[in-house]
């Protein structure tokens, strides 16, 4: 559908970024810029990201929610994100879903946390019909009563971002880094995060969710793609917020100070070559 | 209040009931503006916080990001954060100041937000610039009925 028709149509229109593998650290700075220097609204789809990383929501406490211990041994990256929300480990076999909107985007919505995850279970909902028994349970997405993705949002004054992190597929290891959180919803029960999550592999491929995605967003928007080199625009003053936490954050000891400076040097080194800039897909 | 659209279509699909909040309460003595924060005014001091009908639809506030001492607020401008149900949503402050005084309680009881939205709740006290931003601000029965068509839109 063309812009012109899109207005004739009265849907709204939104830009679709179709990205492959972008790193995590990378897409969050992009969103975050986008909801605070956009006006325009914008679908992000990004199939997968590089290494393994831990992703916190902004109040995540790193020694509360992961095993720091295991964390830095093996290097592995933790983030503080901007939005709300628990704790995701994430990677290649990881599907992100983004959508950041004018207040007004969508008819009727009002742009509070409830409202907009609600609006959103919608959206999936029509890719799982007669597929899996999908619902937003206790604001979580579930096939069943198995969580499948995590999602979070942020609130500002005339627009919001809602963004997943679907499990199409995940490492059992990597779960092993998680603790389990001190809040957790009540249909979980207790369960290890291994009897908690499930893949979403075992109900379609990446393909079908990722076009069964589009195919539900272009009820309520007209899809458009956008000019990349407006997203890359340097002029921009903005200073995204979601950063990688040093390991002294991650709680290695002061009396490994010494040591720790090496090895602090080494690690953001190690982190910093696996976040480069990547293409658009 | 009536129940937005699509909370009544997720929540048929859902198969769970949503409570309709009747009223949110307004006290006589403040402003308020548009992005759902109060301010009180005692001569060049204000105080200001988010209002109960913003807590009540942000659900439980499980964190509060505070500005920084001797910061500089914006009338209409983001000085800070609540996070609730997944979500970051902006403070907004309502005037123009410096940032005098922040409730340090919040860090530890981020709920007061909830339970005291117009005392205990408190977010920020700001040395006022002028008074030249009462005027934007909306009276009470002005920001009641502002409420009740913003949720009657929906």
């Amino acid at each position: 559908m063309t812009a012109s028709q899109a207005r004739n149509a009265g849907l709204p229109i939104i830009n679709l970024l179709r990205l492959k593998g972008m790193p995590i650290l990378q897409q969050l700075h992009l969103e975050e810029r986008l909801l605070r220097t956009s006006s325009e609204n914008w679908c992000i789809i990004n199939d997968g990201t590089t290494r393994p990383t831990i992703v916190m929501g902004v109040s995540g406490k790193a020694k509360e929610l992961l095993e720091t211990d295991a964390v830095l041994r093996d290097e592995i990256p933790v983030i503080r994100r901007f939005t709300g929300g628990g704790t995701v480990i994430v990677d290649q076999g990881t599907i992100f879903i983004t959508f950041i909107c004018n207040k007004d985007a969508i008819s009727g919505l009002q742009s509070y946390p409830r409202p907009i995850m609600s609006w959103s279970s919608l959206i999936y909902k029509n890719i799982f019909q007669g597929i899996g028994e999908f619902s937003l349970r206790e604001n979580d997405y579930v096939i069943g009563n198995h969580k499948f993705g995590g999602n979070a949002q942020s609130i500002t004054k005339n627009r919001w971002v809602h963004h997943t992190s679907f499990l199409w597929d995940y490492e059992v290891s990597n779960m092993g880094y998680l603790k389990m959180p001190t809040r957790v919803p009540e249909y979980r029960q207790a369960r290890n995060h291994v009897e908690f999550i499930c893949r979403l592999k075992e109900y379609m491929s990446r393909s079908v969710f990722i076009d069964g995605t589009m195919d539900a967003v272009a009820a309520y928007f007209a899809l458009r793609s956008p000019d990349v080199d407006d997203m890359q625009n340097p002029s921009s003053q903005f200073e995204p917020s979601s950063r990688i936490l040093t390991r002294q954050e991650l709680g290695e000891e002061a009396s490994m100070e010494l040591v720790g400076t090496v090895s602090q040097t080494s690690y953001m080194a190690a982190i910093s070559s696996t976040f480069p800039t990547s293409k658009v897909a | 209040m009536a129940t937005s659209l699509w909370a009544t279509r997720a929540a048929s699909y859902l198969r769970i009931n949503v409570p309709c909040r009747g009223f949110a309460t307004v006290l006589k003595d403040l402003k308020y503006a548009d992005s759902h924060e109060w301010v009180r005014v005692e001569g060049k001091s204000a105080t200001v916080g988010i209002t109960d009908h913003a807590q009540d639809h942000l659900g439980e506030v499980v964190y509060v990001e505070l500005p920084e001492e001797g910061s500089k607020v914006e009338r209409g401008a983001s000085f800070g954060a609540v996070e609730s149900v997944k979500a970051t949503s902006d403070v907004n402050s309502p005037v123009s100041g410096k940032v005098v005084e922040v409730n340090t309680k919040l860090s530890g009881s981020p709920g007061l937000v909830n339970v005291s939205p117009y005392e205990d709740g408190w977010i920020i006290k700001v040395e006022l610039e002028d008074d030249s931003d009462l005027p934007c601000l909306m009276d009470p029965d002005r920001y009641t009925k502002f409420c009740e068509e913003e949720d009657a839109s929906h």
